[in-house]
């Protein structure tokens, strides 16, 4: 059998958590070993950029064997050109929040760095899944390390935190199982890319709020605080960083994809919520007592923008959410395992406390300046390209939404300003003795690879703009209603990868077939047969397939 | 003169073994040396339901055509054999967690002969197809579970469970016995589906009565509520191995055979029955949720999580088609392996402190014991439906049954009972895993606890099971469908 490279970025580190789970292996390896599969992985990523086709927009790298045939359940796994670059943040901040668990020496090693890289062969599942119900598998199955992760290794109130964020997640994701059930069956099959568009609300919601509580968007996000604070620092990177672009993901490529009526009659009020989302996020943001909160809230500040730009319901909205998917999810990455590292140093996060950090310490000056930089998106960052786009996109959609994102960049503004002031200079706070170190080789070399990204990110954002939905409006097309019957005698064709169903143009008969684009051309129906008048276009009802 | 009806011996061999080896455990219990008595007990009891297990899967084999068989009181047909292969399956496993309890030593002989008993009934009971043969199984397997449940003397609530579940349990009888002489009175006939066959039906009121107490008998065996009140009790007080048995293999006989009387024997009033099981499954699934969420003692806990299950499995009953068998049998392999591995942990557990397993005295066990604390995790996540274990892709094919049947609000049931579920099958992870054991009195004096090959068996057969059931589901709904089709949708 051919293994597809997808399948082996999902395999690879599940692999590799039964190796660290049940091979005999001394104890002070296993964080090494971890690190070493993360870096594989980091690999093989790599390798896909270069055999993958960017101008393509079609599902590539696939892989499909039948799981279980009688409700058309398979494994069907593939990319699509956004699909990339979220398995490629995946897979660097993974690896960084590996190496930093194996730098800080977590205790019950086995268990923690088996959880880690099994949790990373999910998050990229859930990325690659094109059949529904694996899509949920590897959805639910984030969840389990993640419980142990935050409810093992975290801070004091981890037992509360857990149970919210369990509570919260299952509920949600519950319902969409609900909604998955009643999609597919109603389909006849749960392949992705198989299934039509849907117009039921009921079945939307189901994932909507799935995906909400997962991101959080505003009003589901009561989990949030207390697990981005109790959670170890990587893991709260992984969290935010990381599984919180899995809900984005999941409205782009499913609620977006396939409920093309519902997104059209859901806009505004989700509209609403992100934007509320992101207003209150940043102003919690910027009174929070402590870095990590600083960070959580800015969290769901940011989900807020990325939502707006999903539900702009244009290309340039849905590239620039794409674009700043990326971009938080390191900028946050790098920002929780910078937090982890001062806590470490301070013994605490409450920014009172600290202060003038930057006085001898320059690595850890300059990698958290730059990375605040870059958050709070100033001109010419990579923050700056994706909130932009997203700003554009949702501006078509009204004046007022693109107002208040542009608003909120001053709130980033502000609280990126607050939370670096008040570590990095002010007066020097008590908990910051002379003796705590500045930033060790070891610890740049977690951060500084995130950061290198957010750079070249920076210095060409066209990198994922450019190539997030294979040069073409193919996949934004889907979101326009195709519900609708269209009368016409031709279809204009301005996009060669669509494709039109078109129903059987004579009154008495049924039916209808679906045809392909040919580029520039009139896409028109032709009578074929002698007897009325051969040659002639007749006028038929379609739309798009 | 009376005809001797045909035998078709080979279609009782799975029942017929086991009563065989009942038999000779009786023997052994009375003429095999002290020493040697509970190794040979266990094996005799073991290889009688090997023979069992071997003799179902012929049997399914061999029965592609279901017949009724020895004057219409039997079925012989693949619904029958591979429920009954499942039930010899959960024999099995019982047989290893057994092994390393602390019997009195003069009860041991005994205690297999009625698990083999047990077994055999319920083997019996599914294959039923009349009202007395329904009768007769269903009294075979609980006299024999009412012993068990008292047998162990020393074990405090072990008497009170036998007692609690000795009269319950005799008034769900004889509420099946009453409503079968109804159903008896209204049609005048005893087999299933002559019964379904009868002009009479549908509009008799007494025919309605009759049904309506036979689905209350029922619902008292599988402990579905609002007929669930034994089983919290029972489930506690009972020695653990009594108990996973009694949670798995009982289930599988009392719904398997609630769903083939109600397809066969009153398929014309199957609008009202349908309404009658959702309304069951709903009343479980909010009563066992409900309930587990405040329980600190993990048997009674697990005992209401197996009431919320009992009505997770109706749902696919009163979906009432063919989609519906297929998820009900499914959904029954992983449960069973489940429900006994869970059992079988807090019994490897309940054996190192010496007192009731409660969340408490969990605190740290994941630690101590991790191959046990895995296998708990899982089975824990499989109740609650989580995917990579099986338990997820019988609630799918559950939700897929229920919405066939057009009924999307039983999905929404099932989901809302689910959510509630989350709270305290977690909450066994939580304490596992995450309290620190030094805040508890753990291990009780004698040093380290002794190692438990036979249990360590069972947990990884089930543990194999439970995944294993995630990962092959076209082999084993191929075998579910098959089945399936030998009831009349």
């Amino acid at each position: 059998m051919n293994l597809s490279v997808t399948t082996i970025e999902i395999f690879l580190p599940v692999l590799g958590a039964l190796v660290v789970w049940l091979a005999p292996m001394p104890r002070a390896w296993i964080g090494a070993f971890a690190t070493l599969v993360a870096m594989l992985e980091v690999y093989v990523w790599i390798s896909t950029l270069g055999r993958f086709d960017f101008s393509n927009s079609d599902l590539q790298l696939t892989q499909q064997t039948s799981w279980f045939s009688d409700l058309h359940v398979s494994y069907h796994v593939g990319q699509y050109a956004f699909s990339v670059w979220l398995v490629g943040l995946t897979t660097v901040v993974t690896a960084c929040c590996i190496a930093y668990g194996w730098w800080v020496g977590r205790e019950r090693a086995r268990a923690y760095f088996g959880l880690m890289l099994f949790l990373l062969g999910a998050v990229v599942g859930v990325f690659t899944a094109q059949d529904l119900i694996l899509f949920y598998a590897f959805f639910e199955a984030m969840l389990i390390p993640l419980y142990i992760l935050v409810g093992v290794w975290g801070g004091p109130g981890r037992l509360g935190a857990t149970l919210k964020f369990v509570v919260y997640t299952v509920a949600g994701s519950l319902l969409m199982l609900a909604a998955i059930v009643v999609y597919g069956l109603q389909q006849g099959t749960f392949d992705l890319t198989q299934m039509g568009a849907s117009n039921n609300d009921w079945i939307f919601l189901g994932f909507a709020v799935a995906f909400a509580v997962k991101a959080p968007l505003f009003p589901f996000h009561g989990w949030l605080p207390d697990a981005y604070r109790e959670a170890p620092p990587e893991v709260a990177a992984l969290l935010s960083g990381v599984i919180s672009k899995v809900a984005a993901y999941g409205f782009l490529r499913i609620a977006i994809a396939k409920f093309p009526g519902p997104t059209q009659d859901f806009r505004v009020p989700i509209l609403v919520l992100a934007s509320i989302g992101l207003v209150y996020g940043s102003l919690l943001a910027f009174r929070s007592p402590d870095i990590r909160g600083v960070i959580a809230y800015s969290s769901l500040a940011q989900m807020g923008l990325i939502t707006l730009g999903l539900f702009a319901g244009n290309n340039l909205g849905s590239t620039g959410a794409v674009l700043q998917m990326v971009n938080h999810g390191l900028i946050s990455g790098a920002l929780f395992l910078m937090a982890g590292m001062i806590e470490r140093r301070a013994s605490t996060g409450e920014l009172a406390l600290l202060g003038g950090f930057a006085r001898g310490r320059p690595a850890l000056a300059t990698t958290l300046m730059t990375t605040g930089v870059i958050a709070l998106a100033v001109p010419l960052s990579s923050a700056f390209a994706g909130e932009f786009l997203i700003l554009a996109g949702v501006f078509q959609q009204g004046w007022a939404w693109a107002v208040i994102g542009a608003g909120s960049i001053v709130l980033g503004a502000m609280y990126v300003l607050r939370l670096i002031s008040a570590v990095l200079h002010d007066r020097v706070g008590s908990a910051v003795s002379e003796a705590a170190m500045d930033l060790r080789d070891a610890e740049l070399g977690m951060v500084v690879p995130l950061i290198g990204c957010l750079l070249m990110l920076s210095a060409s954002p066209n990198l994922i703009s450019g190539h997030a939905f294979g040069g073409s409006l193919a996949f934004a097309a889907t979101t326009t209603p195709s519900s609708a019957w269209l009368p016409g005698v031709g279809i204009p064709c301005n996009d060669a990868q669509q494709k039109y169903e078109i129903a059987h143009p004579n009154p008495g008969k049924s039916g209808t077939t679906v045809l392909p684009c040919t580029d520039g051309a009139q896409l028109r129906v032709v009578v074929s047969s002698s007897s009325g008048g051969a040659g002639k276009t007749v006028s038929f009802s379609w739309r798009p397939s | 003169m009376i005809t001797k009806p045909h035998v078709d011996w080979f279609a009782l061999s799975p029942s017929l073994a086991l009563l065989a080896a009942a038999g000779t455990l009786l023997m052994v219990a009375v003429l095999v040396p002290k020493r040697i008595r509970k190794p040979a007990s266990a094996i005799v009891c073991g290889a009688g339901f090997v023979a069992s297990l071997v003799f179902a899967i012929l049997l399914d084999d061999k029965s592609p055509h279901g017949s009724a068989i020895i004057a219409d009181a039997m079925f012989r047909d693949r619904w029958a054999a591979t429920a009954q292969a499942i039930i010899a399956a959960c024999g099995v496993v019982a047989v290893f967690i057994s092994y390393g309890e602390r019997w009195r030593e003069e009860h041991v002989g005994e205690y297999y002969a009625l698990l083999a008993a047990a077994g055999g009934g319920m083997i019996f009971f599914v294959s039923a197809s009349n009202l007395m043969t329904l009768f007769l199984g269903l009294e075979w397997f609980s006299i024999s579970l009412y012993i068990m449940c008292a047998i162990d003397i020393d074990l405090v609530g072990s008497l009170e469970a036998g007692l609690k579940y000795l009269i319950i349990g005799a008034v769900g009888s004889a509420t099946l016995l009453f409503g079968s002489a109804l159903v008896y009175g209204a049609t005048g006939q005893l087999a299933f589906d002559k019964i379904g066959a009868s002009p009479v039906s549908s509009h008799s009121g007494l025919l309605v009565a009759g049904l309506a107490m036979i689905l209350a008998g029922l619902a008292f065996k599988v402990s579905a509520a609002p007929f669930h009140m034994w089983t919290p009790d029972a489930y506690q007080g009972a020695p653990t191995p009594v108990t996973a048995f009694m949670s798995s293999a009982t289930k599988v006989a009392g719904l398997v055979v609630a769903y083939r009387i109600l397809v066969t024997a009153f398929p014309h009033d199957q609008r009202l029955w349908t309404w009658g099981i959702a309304v069951i499954a709903c009343a479980s699934l909010a009563v066992g949720n409900i309930a587990a969420l405040t329980q600190r003692n993990v048997k009674r806990m697990l005992a209401y999580s197996s009431v919320s299950h009992a009505g997770f499995m109706l749902i696919p009953i009163a979906a009432a088609n063919a989609l519906g068998g297929r998820a009900l049998l499914y959904y029954l392999i992983p449960y069973c392996a489940m429900s006994l591995g869970a059992f079988a942990v807090v019994a490897a557990r309940e054996r190192e402190l010496g007192e009731p397993v409660t969340l408490d005295n969990l605190s740290g066990f994941g630690w101590e014991r991790p191959f046990f604390g895995i296998a708990m995790w899982t089975f824990m996540l499989g109740f609650l439906g989580f995917p990579l274990t099986g338990g997820f892709i019988g609630k799918f094919y559950a939700f897929a049954a229920a919405y066939q049947h057009g009924w999307w609000w039983l999905i929404v049931a099932g989901v809302l009972g689910t959510m509630v579920s989350a709270v305290y099958y977690l909450g066994v992870i939580r304490a596992m895993y995450m309290r620190e054991a030094v805040e508890y009195r753990l291990a009780p004096a004698g040093g380290s606890p002794p190692r438990e090959l036979m249990l360590g068996i069972a947990v990884s057969g089930c543990l194999v099971v439970t995944v294993g059931s995630f990962f092959a589901v076209t082999p084993l709904i191929d075998v579910a469908r098959s089945a399936a089709n030998a009831l009349p949708f």
